[in-house]
């Protein structure tokens, strides 16, 4: 296998972009990705795009095909693939451009992720997002994810103390590292009142404890790690890859507060990379509600179960504390377009690594990301580290 | 849900069938068809679950969608049989009154219909005991 | 000798007062209430209806006798409210207790009685041999205009019995009917709400009918009204079925049991089904049963029974499903607004 590195990032603005279509969120990425990599579209080798439900959100299936067409990529023929797998469609999109060009079948792959949400309204959202739990035996009993995640939640507060604040706190530092990330869609600071007042969704889960409802799309360019210094200065490398799934539905876990998935997609990952938590500067965790950024903190390794929640409101997850988590904003602030996330996760990582974070910059050299889909039947992580 | 779609998995839905693997001695409701710990060696035949169970964990659903809209708010929970499965309910139950190990019952309720002149879909939710 | 085998009733948990209906229209509740001698009524859950209703009655006559559903041949539900024009209810309860595929079903309307109709033809397949056991079942969502009479009484609920002539807990020791074309209460296709006569609906259609068919049971069995222990009529509200009695020469306290109106309200085809239930509930062996029930268009099913010991032995446990007064004792009140939401009243896009 040959070592691979990030070249080149770009990032729409997340939010709800009643301008942009589909298919524009994704030219716009591509070409801020590609005029930071500064290439031309002629040397592109392949395309991987992750999105969830662009046949519900848009009605609009053969994906890959699209984005090449209209990324003025079709005219080359260039291999285009779209990758599904709920919300961790952009991770994996990742995942399968870093092994493409890790594998030596091509040179440089653009790793891209979109998702236009705002095109139905609120309850067709919350029904197609259920469709990343099993719509046969979950779907049918009026699963939400919400309500999903706030069955984690209630079993979590209930076996081990969590409490109402703490896990506001969650939300609450997320929106602190949003407002200094201009492409976040939330950008204003808030307090522990504005969750603890804000509507319920599912009990005990708050309208403040969710990620929202976005538009947006980001994409990242890999090459093999030798071929880097000819388009960039700081490339960054991919140090370890992990991947894991378990059962779809949320019922069938061993243990509801644990996402068994990211237990060993971050194990190996760690283990690819071969390096130590104590290692990691920061992470960009899959915080689609603020319960799920408590349970990855402790399934990934950094501190033992029950134990995130202190470690939180002590602000050792906050830029400057122990381990930063979520930068960029996390889902909560930044957004959440379902099949962008995972690769704005790299997109923020790479930023961090480069130093380019401003206002929000953490000194370190090596950071990690972690990308959910459903309520953990999918899980990506990858550990990435400056050159 | 099509018509087909709903109809195939009827019998279980209404009468709560399962399928228990006697290589291993588990139940599985939602059924499986495969064994995920003994996989091939395992040999799965049908069963009928009693019915009766306790709550896992549990949430109350204030935004909902489709066929749960008139219902909302409601009770969502996790709950695990007296055979040991464990499976997703709406639980029909005051939404102050839901506790983690209450015990429960199943009960014949409507799922769901498409739309007011489509089918009707009919199956087993819960209540408390 | 043919009987009922088991039976089972099932209420759902929601009512509303008479006198919150009465709000809404600017009416008198408390002169309504006593005028009707209904309190209150019961309404179903946003997930409930006909077919919900019936396979919980199925299903707690099931529960109360151990009885293979293969040996069911049959099963007859009787309402105005199925939920299907066209699709059988029955089916669903047949797949729901285990009794599909070796029987035969239909669905059966004849207003208020089409339950005790589906009695009569259950016993006619037992006494003929063609089944071991048939289901018969009342149930109903009863439907009522907002605003209009019926609105304060039409009320959810149903029960079933398993007709067979094995070891029966109640026998039926005869069954007669009086049916003529009376125009007192209809419902036309696809009309979401019946109409009625108003006090048309009174003397010539159910007082001549219970009458009838209460008279032709006393003459043809010899008997007299004080030698039955329980009466039961049907009851669209609590007065008709005291002024029948007393016409008949029944007392009230013949009637006390079986009268679940009051807190219930009209089950049209449940109605005398569950007020047969209430008496099975307190009933001993030996005791005798006196039921007419009353469809409108009209017609009157009149029954005779004899409770048998076993009922109080091994193979019944009365204790295996809820009584009828335990089921109006679980109760959730809601207003109207609640009201109308749980009857789909309130107008939806699809
Ligand atoms: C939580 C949720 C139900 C809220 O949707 P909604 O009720 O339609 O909210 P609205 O769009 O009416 O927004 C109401 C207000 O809250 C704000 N808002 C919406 N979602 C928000 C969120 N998650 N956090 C903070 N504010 C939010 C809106 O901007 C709006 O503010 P305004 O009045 O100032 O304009 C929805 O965002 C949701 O379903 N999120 C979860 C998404 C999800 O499941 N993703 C997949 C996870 S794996
Ligand atoms: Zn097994």
């Amino acid at each position: 296998m040959r070592e691979v590195a990030v070249i080149g990032v770009g990032c729409t603005k997340f939010g709800e972009k009643w301008e942009s279509s589909f298919r524009n969120l994704f030219v716009e990425a591509g070409a801020l990705a590609l005029e930071d990599a500064n290439i031309s579209g002629e040397q592109i080798d392949e395309i991987f795009v992750g999105n969830m439900s662009a046949g519900r959100f848009v009605e609009q299936e053969h994906i890959g095909a699209l984005i090449a067409d209209y990324a003025g990529l079709a005219t080359n023929n260039i291999p285009a693939t779209r990758v599904e797998a709920a919300c961790a469609s952009g991770g994996l999109s990742f995942k399968q451009a870093y092994t493409a060009v890790a594998s030596g079948m091509s040179d440089i792959v653009v790793a891209a992720g979109v998702e236009k949400m705002t095109d139905v309204g609120t309850e067709v959202t919350t029904d197609v997002l259920a469709a990343a739990a099993d719509r046969e035996w979950e779907g049918i009993a009026g699963v939400t994810f919400p309500g999903l995640y706030a069955m984690i939640a209630t079993d979590y507060m209930n076996r081990y103390g969590l409490t109402r604040e703490q896990l506001a706190q969650v939300a609450v530092k997320n929106h602190e590292n949003g407002a200094k990330n201009p492409n976040a869609q939330f950008r204003k600071p808030i307090t522990l009142d504005t969750v603890l007042n804000s509507t319920l969704v599912a009990d005990p889960l708050r309208l403040f404890d969710c990620s929202p409802v976005t538009d947006g799309a980001a994409a990242v360019i890999l090459a093999p790690l030798e071929r880097a210094r000819e388009f960039t200065d700081t490339p960054v490398k991919v140090l370890g890859c992990g991947q894991a799934s378990s059962s779809i539905a949320l019922h069938d876990r061993k243990d509801i507060c644990t996402l068994d998935a990211t237990v060993a997609a971050g194990n190996r990952a760690f283990q690819m990379a071969g390096v130590e938590r104590k290692d990691i500067g920061f992470v960009e965790v899959h915080d689609c509600f603020t319960i799920a950024e408590i349970c990855a903190i402790e399934d990934l390794g950094f501190c033992k179960k029950g134990e995130a929640g202190k470690l939180t409101e002590d602000g050792q997850t906050a830029i400057g504390g122990k381990i930063p988590i979520n930068p960029s904003g996390g889902l909560k602030a930044c957004g959440h377009p379902v099949g962008a996330t995972g690769v704005k996760q790299v997109y923020e990582t790479v930023k961090q690594l480069r130093g380019d974070a401003k206002g929000r910059q953490i000194d370190t050299e090596i950071g990690m990301t972690h990308n959910v889909g459903g309520t953990g039947a999918t899980v990506v992580c990858h550990i990435f580290g400056r050159v | 849900m099509s018509v087909a779609r709903f109809w195939r998995k009827q019998q279980n839905r209404y009468n709560l069938i399962g399928t228990h693997c006697t290589t291993c001695g588990k139940y599985f409701y939602p059924p499986r068809a495969f064994c995920p710990d003994c996989r091939r060696d395992g040999k799965i035949v049908d069963h009928q679950f009693k019915g009766t169970g306790k709550v896992v964990t549990y949430s109350i659903i204030r935004s909902s969608s489709g066929d749960f809209k008139l219902l909302t708010p409601y009770v969502l929970a996790i709950i695990e049989l007296d055979e040991g499965s464990r499976l997703t309910t709406h639980l029909i139950c005051d939404i102050d009154k839901v506790k983690i190990g209450m015990p429960v019952k199943r009960v014949f309720r409507k799922l769901g219909e498409e739309g007011s002149s489509g089918a009707i879909h009919y199956g087993t939710k819960f209540v408390p005991a | 000798m043919v009987g009922i085998i088991s039976y089972g009733a099932y209420i759902p948990r929601y009512r509303i007062k008479v006198e919150e209906i009465a709000r809404v229209w600017g009416a008198n509740g408390t002169e309504i209430s006593r005028g009707l001698g209904v309190y209150e009524k019961a309404l179903p859950d946003m997930d409930e209806d006909t077919i919900t209703i019936s396979v919980e009655a199925a299903r707690a006559a099931m529960a109360r006798r151990k009885i293979d559903p293969v040996e069911i041949g049959a099963i007859y539900v009787g309402s105005e409210s199925h939920p299907y024009a066209v699709k059988p209810s029955a089916v669903t309860v047949g797949e729901a207790i285990g009794a599909t595929p070796v029987m035969t079903a239909a669905d059966y309307e004849f207003a208020c009685k089409a339950g005790t109709a589906a009695i009569q033809t259950s016993m006619g397949l037992v006494k003929s041999d063609m089944v071991t056991y048939s289901v018969a079942i009342g149930a109903d969502v009863a439907q009522g205009e907002p605003g209009d009479a019926l609105e304060y009484t039409a009320a959810a609920g149903g029960a079933a019995m398993i007709i067979g002539n094995k070891d029966p807990i109640a026998e039926i020791n005869h069954t007669c009917s009086f049916t003529t074309d009376t125009p007192d209460f209809w419902r036309r296709e696809n009309k979401p709400y019946p109409r009625h006569g108003g006090r048309f609906t009174g003397e010539p259609a159910y007082f001549k009918h219970v009458i009838g068919a209460s008279k032709m049971m006393l003459e043809k069995m010899g008997t007299k009204p004080s030698d039955y222990n329980y009466a039961v009529f049907h009851q669209p509200n609590g007065k008709f079925p005291v002024q029948a009695a007393s016409m008949l020469g029944f007392t009230k306290d013949q009637l006390k049991a079986g009268l679940a109106v009051t807190y219930l309200g009209n089950t049209y085809s449940g109605a005398s089904m569950v007020g047969l239930s209430a008496v099975l509930d307190v009933a001993k062996p030996g005791e005798r049963i006196f039921m007419t029930s009353y469809g409108s268009g009209s017609g009157s099913d009149s029954f005779d029974l004899t409770v048998t010991d076993v009922i109080d032995s091994d193979v019944f446990d009365r204790n295996a499903a809820p009584t009828v007064s335990a089921l109006l004792a679980d109760k959730k009140l809601v207003d109207y607004a609640v009201y109308a939401k749980h009857k789909g009243k309130v107008v939806m896009m699809e």
